[in-house]
């Protein structure tokens, strides 16, 4: 394969080749290459098939902003990335690459029959052609298109690799490291401000890489960067960013940097992260992000060989590449024509220059002549022809009435049409965006934040201008950040002024209802396309981009928006700014999930809460279910048992002796102040005032809008104390109720609120045998029935540890909750099983806490309850205190909704079959045998087995399920239909006669 | 992310530490008993939603965690002023470009 290479011309290193495979074929580069000059270098441009029409693809561009040169990488093991531009991946030693979306082979892909069926993959094709018969879409259609139109693949393997991420401040953040850029960092770096300066390059210097020509008081561009660079690095203050792309511009200059770290490398040090996210809050921030070149619209202007001119430059100047062998120039602006003369001047052929323009300035046409080149100017392209590689392109006088067209044999086209400011990150703080007519360009306006816009980005072309306004910007942050910045003047010589004007598409005598002219690559969106959506009704930019879905594809339309905008607009028959442009959107180019995810994956993805007791479940081979960020002790498995063999077991040894059950997960509030009780009448449903210190109550919380917001028992210590404990998921925002309440309703009320869920381990021994294994170790308080009975609490010790002592009981059972500070709780848990040996004590998890709670009719609040349950749907109107005037909710409770009579009730249910056990969340019918779609009338909340009873039990919501009591619903799964019985929801025990046992 | 400036501790601090808590001078009536259903519908559902500027309740909740009020432009996501809780509401004279 020829190389393409000039001996010792550019920035790569020509004493260090690299080799990497591309396809399988192993390939020479440079270090310093990108994977795409490298490519170029060795004569490859055919690097992809397209999206839609699977057409031969090349490498269009020279950075962040290519549409087509796609590849999948592997880095190693586990290490791919689909959809990497080969225009911003650097080459490494043995750096495995690929091309996308083709079968079986790139030069070879089926795929490809998809662009002679071109009519029929127009605008919206997917809603038209495909409509009819319905039942195709998803059996047929939908399938074949999903299969043939696509990018690379996903990895398969979890990633690997690991991200970092950092919070820094800064004075003055600039964004992008061209000459507008370097200038700003200098004017601001000098004043001594804190300055970042990044670019998502390897390398520093931004346009001035791709060219040769200028000079910089005296010295060519190249040593000028050096000597700013140098300056640069040595300052404390300044912190120079490589491979960094500013991602998103929030508000109040808050701006997300992804720092590439390890992709460039062979050999990764250990423990480095691959990325590192940064969150910048700078005082300042000064735009520097240049300009991206326009593709000119004409049929056949996506085969590989056609590419920027400024991207041709870039290769030849900065790489030392020459992209062809005889280059074809296709133009509206002066910029393709330096692009031009550079190729030349290195030797390469420029066999014509096809400029739009009649008039040239004089200076170009005299250096195209000194260099032999062929001026067709007023000239167009009206087709191209070459398989996998430019042959030829048809050119033709641009006036329709004039004859002469003429077949140009080349194997690359280099075209220009003009430049678009890059104002994405400026967008994104909702700035305001100006049209200019004479840049033909939006630029922006009025800025959101304390930010400016330098350089190319402003619209200010050229050398001259970039440094004279990234210097007086770089001043002006500096000295806004409360620094004395002083600007600085840059001489430059041996520039040229370069104009250029906009066209929507080259002018052509062929049939443009034929012609396949692209303005997004990526997305294979037409010309025609953009016409045939304003001829169906779509006037609005973003209705055109979306229904095209030009610009929607991961370069976000950087190449082809405003070529896009034009050809709506004329299509319309507005102006540009009058159709307006579509939005940009972080983040600025593609971005890794594992960078945003930064440290928070895997356990440190969200904290596990774990009790005092945990270990110990843990080491007796508990298994564990999450219960919002707590892991919660689900079951004790003995040898040899399954789920529901260890429940049975567990529940039968709880009603027959006693069980023992970490509790500590219970959210807990200590309710303190002389308002105390008054706060507590306002909050809850039911009455405190006269519940005496040292007995508890159960206590139902509604929200403003009556609805079961949580529950839970709680204890009154002394006149102006309470306990209260509340559900474990509900704690917090329980919480926040009571503190928003007290802060902003009622703020006279002295009281005060303390999260005390921490503070104590809570251990519930439940069953006939507790207070036989409880008495002997607790002292100070008498456990006799009469002087502690059901629903007292107490303060007193238990083996020598203070102790907050409950009679509750969530199982139906004599039961006892041993609150003890919580470094105490493993060990009182210990001892408490240690001598509990004497009555068979097991310990039981939150399944046979579940069912246990169920055959007693105890709900759960967010499970039984969904938020839309009143206190009376849940058959829980006992609990509101009736003669209060006021608690949250209670009027609520009166709206004409709430006492409707077929609201949704919380019953329970017994299935006709016995053995079978419903499942949690199935939808209830009255009638099976309607037409579907049935009318679902509720849904089963709660269904276990239940070993007392050997059978099923269940809860469930019905419409009007209170008055149903003995009716019979039906339960529809894909395998049968099920019936169950509505009952009362009190299983076991209804007369509480075991509370006592 | 935003910055927020708590009237309380009297220090701006990250988005992340507080939580949104509603619009802002919604009392609570006294006796809810008096009102008729219509009436309590109002106070529960009915919000001002504007397009401009927006009074409404934060809490400082990984802070200090008082609940404090703010007034906010929701075109643009601006923080114009934050005041505690117990303070009328201020008088902000608007910008053109915001309705």
């Amino acid at each position: 394969m020829t190389n393409h290479r000039i001996a010792g011309k550019g920035r790569v290193d020509h004493g260090r080749p690299v080799h990497f495979t591309f396809n399988g074929t192993r390939y020479e580069g440079f270090q310093g290459d990108t994977l795409a000059s490298a490519l170029l270098a060795n004569g490859v441009h055919l690097v992809g098939r397209s999206f839609k029409y699977h057409r031969p693809r090349g490498i269009l561009a020279a950075g962040s902003e290519e549409p087509n040169a796609l590849v999948g990488v592997t880095h190693g093991p586990g290490r791919f990335e689909p959809n990497t531009r080969a225009t911003v991946l650097e080459i490494s030693q043995g750096l495995s690459t690929n091309s996308q979306n083709h079968w079986p082979s790139l030069k070879r892909d089926i795929g490809a029959v998809n662009d002679a069926a071109y009519m029929l993959f127009s605008a919206g094709f997917y809603y038209k052609t495909f409509m009819w018969p319905k039942s195709f879409w998803n059996k047929v259609y939908e399938p074949f298109i999903r299969g043939a139109a696509g990018l690379g693949v996903s990895p398969t393997q979890p990633d690997p690799d690991t991200y970092a991420s950092r919070h820094v401040h800064c004075d003055v953040l600039v964004v992008g490291a061209g000459p507008a850029g370097i200038a700003a960092a200098l004017s601001a770096g000098r004043s001594g401000a804190k300055v970042i300066l990044l670019d998502e390059q390897a390398e520093f210097g931004g346009s001035l890489l791709s060219e040769t020509d200028a000079s910089i008081d005296g010295r060519s561009g190249w040593d000028w960067l050096t000597m700013a660079m140098t300056e640069l690095a040595a300052l404390d203050n300044v912190t120079l960013l490589p491979r960094t792309t500013a991602i998103g511009y929030y508000h109040q200059n808050f701006v997300g940097l992804c720092q590439r770290l390890t992709d460039h490398l062979a050999d990764v040090p250990q423990g480095t992260p691959r990325e590192r996210m940064w969150k910048v809050r700078a005082a300042q921030v000064v735009l520097a992000q240049g300009a991206i070149e326009r593709p000119l619209v004409f049929h056949g202007n996506d085969r590989p060989g056609v590419m920027l001119a400024g991207a041709a430059r870039t290769y030849l100047n900065r790489y030392g590449v020459k992209v062809g062998q005889s280059a074809l120039v296709v133009t509206t602006h002066d910029s393709a024509w330096l692009a031009a003369f550079d190729l030349a001047k290195a030797e390469g052929k420029v066999v014509a220059i096809v400029d739009l323009r009649p008039n040239i300035s004089s200076h170009l046409r005299a250096k195209a002549d000194s260099l032999g080149i062929e001026v067709l100017a007023g000239w167009t392209v009206t087709g191209t022809s070459g398989r996998l590689r430019i042959k030829s392109a048809r050119v033709r006088p641009a006036d329709p009435t004039a004859g002469g067209a003429r077949t140009i044999a080349c194997d690359v086209l280099m075209m220009s049409g003009g430049w678009t400011p890059s104002v994405h990150l400026f967008s994104h703080t909702k700035g305001k965006l100006n049209w200019h007519e004479e840049e033909q360009a939006f630029l922006p306006g009025e800025h959101a934040e304390a930010s400016r816009t330098v350089g190319a980005g402003n619209g200010s072309f050229g050398l001259a201008k970039a440094l004279a306004e990234g210097a007086e910007a770089g001043a002006d942050a500096a000295s806004d950040a409360g620094y004395n910045g002083r600007s600085a003047q840059y001489m430059v010589t041996d520039e040229t002024e370069l104009t250029g004007i906009r066209v929507r598409e080259l002018p052509t005598d062929q049939n443009p209802g034929k012609a396949k002219a692209f303005v997004d690559f990526q997305n294979d969106v037409t010309a025609k396309d953009i016409r045939l959506a304003v001829r169906e009704g779509f006037k609005s930019i973003e209705h055109v981009k979306r229904y095209t879905t030009n610009g929607m594809a991961t370069d976000q339309g950087k190449t082809s928006n405003i070529n896009g905008l034009a050809i709506a607009a004329d299509a319309v028959g507005a102006p540009v700014p009058a159709v307006g442009l579509t939005t940009f959107r972080p983040p600025y180019t593609p971005t890794t999930f594992g960078a945003f995810a930064g440290y928070n994956r895997g356990r440190l993805f969200e904290v596990t809460r774990k009790t005092p007791i945990d270990g110990w479940a843990e080491a007796k081979g508990a298994a564990f279910e999450p219960v919002s960020l707590w892991r919660r002790a689900w079951y004790f498995p003995q040898a040899g048992e399954d789920m529901h063999a260890a429940v049975a077991r567990e529940c039968a040894a709880v009603r027959a002796s006693v069980g023992i059950f970490d509790a500590s997960t219970l959210g807990k509030i200590e309710i303190v102040g002389p308002d105390a009780a008054e706060f507590m009448n306002r909050m809850y449903t039911n009455p405190w005032t006269k519940l005496a210190p040292g007995r508890c109550r159960y206590g139902l919380l509604l929200g403003e809008d009556g609805f079961i917001r949580d529950d839970g028992v709680i204890g009154r210590m002394a006149p102006d104390r309470f306990h209260v404990t509340t559900t474990t998921g509900g704690a917090a925002r329980v919480l926040n109720m009571m503190e928003d309440y007290l802060q902003t309703e009622w703020p006279d009320l002295k009281v005060w609120l303390t999260s005390t869920t921490e503070q104590w381990a809570v251990i519930a021994l439940q069953g006939p045998n507790a207070r036989r294994l409880l008495e002997p170790l607790v002292e100070g308080i008498d456990l006799s029935d009469d002087a502690f009975p059901h629903m007292a609490v107490a303060e007193g010790h238990i083996c020598g540890v203070p102790t907050r002592l409950f009679r509750v009981s969530f199982t139906g059972e004599r039961g006892y909750e041993v609150n003890v500070p919580a470094r105490y709780g493993r060990a009182i848990w210990e001892k408490l099983f240690a001598d509990g040996q004497a009555y068979g004590i097991t310990p039981y998890g939150t399944e046979t806490m579940h069912v246990l709670r169920a055959e007693k009719g105890y709900i759960i609040v967010g499970q039984d309850t969904d938020g839309t349950l009143t206190p009376d749907d849940a058959a829980l109107g006992w609990a509101i205190g009736k003669a209060k005037p006021d608690f949250v909710g209670k009027r609520s409770l009166t709206r004409p909704d709430m006492l409707k009579k077929d609201r949704k009730q919380l019953v329970g249910l017994l299935t006709d079959d016995p053995m079978m056990v419903l499942e949690e969340g199935a939808q209830i019918v009255f009638d099976p045998n309607q037409p579907i779609p049935m009318k679902m009338v509720g849904h089963v909340t709660s269904a276990y087995w239940s070993a007392s009873l050997n059978r099923s039990i269940a809860f469930g919501v019905v419409e009007g399920g209170h008055s149903r009591m003995g009716e019979t619903i039906y339960i529809p799964m894909p395998d049968r239909t099920l019936s169950a019985k509505i009952t009362g929801m009190v299983f076991v025990d209804p007369e509480n006669s075991r509370l006592n046992a | 992310m935003l910055l927020i400036h708590c009237p309380y501790c009297n220090a701006e601090r990250p988005e992340v530490e507080f939580a949104y808590a509603g619009e802002a001078h919604i009392a609570r009536p006294t006796d809810p008993s008096q009102l008729d259903d219509d009436q309590w519908r109002d106070h529960l559902y009915i919000r001002s939603n504007p397009r401009g500027l927006h009074y409404e309740r934060w809490r400082h909740i990984h802070g200090c965690g008082r609940f404090f009020n703010a007034a906010r432009d929701t075109l643009s996501d601006k923080f114009v002023t934050t005041y505690k809780a117990s303070l009328p509401r201020p008088q902000i004279v608007q910008s053109e470009d915001t309705p």
